[in-house]
């Protein structure tokens, strides 16, 4: 690792203000960040730690029944704190790689890094969450801009994470064994106004909303609804752990699964 | 520089240490309590796993500044005040649970997590909990056993296996 200072507020505005500086950079988990570190593949000057910040931790419900998620929250707090609220969420948090990894990785890092294979990209656009920041919210449809990619500025935190609760939802992850990803997860949430469904792993655009599953759940909430749909092979993440073709193969019987198994 | 204090297995520690420097290092070169080993340093085995306040983490993916005011437990900290084996340790012995022992730390510590939040675990959320820690040597097998064990449970079904 090259050399940095870690600066730890402890409120959003000290935080923000500490991001201002040239080449400073904000520590979540430091789970994704530690490892890019230790290959010197980014080379901040100064790390600002949100994990002392209070205003940025835990999980509440909102005035309009919305699950509230502080950005620095980690993933094993979710598991167990939104589990009476969001229980399909709080599944999703609690087979995010392993308990070490839960224990410090948090749902804002999660969501700033964006990687193509993580969980929270799918819980987030599938649920039509909106991600806030210290300066606006953004819906998870705006948010997500491809591989590693946000609407994000530079500097900018996420300071909380809101989720609507549907009727029935469900994850389905496909493990990928080695590094305790997604090869392919799909996130599928009901609500009063429509289905929607989000696919993780599989895309070279990272995580997207499957249109057409989502019209065919609209109109009959079962696994055969999805009979003779399938996504397109071209685009799908082709690597030595699976082609395109297979990952495509793998978003319909996923999502054939979550739809069985939402609750 | 930064100064850092923790308590590390119940003693007072404190230590001028860069941004950088990972909890591991903190732990293995400044404090000389090398039992927390190091396998990957990419945040893959697990070999490192201590407790920070309480919860398992590994040390090689958490900056020692972040550590600052915590309570840190590691496998130097595990066996009993008079020196003899706790009760994991034992286990781990009696069932075989180590080959060559450099998971060992890791996998001991990851137990005494466990155990503290789910005392009688199944045979299949000891394996779940287990994901994040790698052992080249025993198959986990005798892992499981000697966790099982340490539990209170018996262990003559998984013997049978
Ligand atoms: C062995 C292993 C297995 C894993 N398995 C999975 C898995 O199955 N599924 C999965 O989804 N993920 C997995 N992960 C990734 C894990 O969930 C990380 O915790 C997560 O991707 C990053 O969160 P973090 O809090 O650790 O962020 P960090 O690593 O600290 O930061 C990541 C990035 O986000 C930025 N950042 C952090 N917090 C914020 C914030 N609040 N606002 C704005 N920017 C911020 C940082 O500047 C950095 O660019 C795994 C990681 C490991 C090491
Ligand atoms: S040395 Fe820390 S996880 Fe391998
Ligand atoms: S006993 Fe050798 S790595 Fe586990």
């Amino acid at each position: 690792m090259y050399a940095f200072d870690i600066e730890r507020p402890s409120t959003i505005a000290d935080a923000v203000t500490a991001l201002q500086g040239e080449d400073a950079q904000a520590l979540g988990g430091g789970q994704t960040l530690i490892p890019t570190l230790k290959q010197r593949l980014a080379a901040p000057s100064k790390l600002v730690s949100l994990s002392g910040i209070g205003e940025m931790q835990g999980v509440c419900v909102g005035d309009d029944g919305a699950v509230c998620i502080g950005g620095a929250t980690t993933h094993a707090t979710v598991s167990r704190e939104a589990a009476a609220h969001y229980p399909g969420l709080a599944a999703l948090a609690s087979h995010i790689g392993d308990p070490a990894v839960r224990n410090r990785g948090t749902i804002g890092g999660s969501l700033a890094n964006n990687d193509p294979a993580a969980c929270y990209p799918a819980a987030a656009l599938a649920s039509g969450a909106t991600i806030v920041t210290n300066n606006r919210e953004i819906a998870a449809d705006d948010y997500f801009q491809g591989m590693f990619a946000t609407a994000l500025d530079e500097g900018e935190v996420i300071t909380e994470v809101r989720f609507p609760v549907p009727q029935a939802a469900n994850y389905q992850k496909f493990l990928q064994p080695a590094s305790r990803f997604a090869l392919v997860g799909v996130f599928v949430a009901k609500y009063a106004d429509g289905v929607r469904v989000a696919v993780t792993g599989a895309s070279e655009n990272g995580v997207f909303r499957w249109a057409e599953a989502e019209a065919a759940f609209s109109a009959d909430f079962s696994a055969s609804a999805l009979d003779g749909l399938t996504v397109d092979a071209d685009g799908m993440i082709a690597d030595l752990h699976g082609s395109g073709a297979y990952r495509a193969h793998l978003v319909s019987v996923n999502t054939k699964r979550a739809v069985e198994a939402a609750s | 520089m930064a100064s850092v204090s923790m308590t590390v297995n119940g003693r007072e520690v404190s230590g001028d240490v860069e941004g950088r420097m990972l909890l591991s290092s903190f732990l293995r070169d400044d404090l000389r309590l090398t039992g927390t080993h190091v396998g990957c340093d990419t945040s893959q085995c697990g070999a490192c796993v201590v407790h920070v306040n309480g919860e398992a983490v590994k040390a090689c993916t958490m900056f020692a500044v972040e550590a600052d005011g915590a309570e840190v437990a590691t496998i130097e900290g595990e066996a009993n005040a008079d020196g003899s084996l706790s009760v994991i340790q034992q286990a781990f012995q009696d069932h075989h649970g180590l080959q060559c022992g450099f998971c060992t730390p890791g996998m001991v510590m990851s137990a005494a997590a466990l155990l503290k939040e789910n005392p009688k675990p199944t045979e299949t959320e000891v394996r779940e909990y287990l994901e994040g820690n790698i052992c080249r040597c025993t198959g986990y097998h005798n892992i499981v056993k000697a966790i099982m064990a340490a539990s209170g449970q018996d262990v003559a079904a998984i013997a049978a296996e």
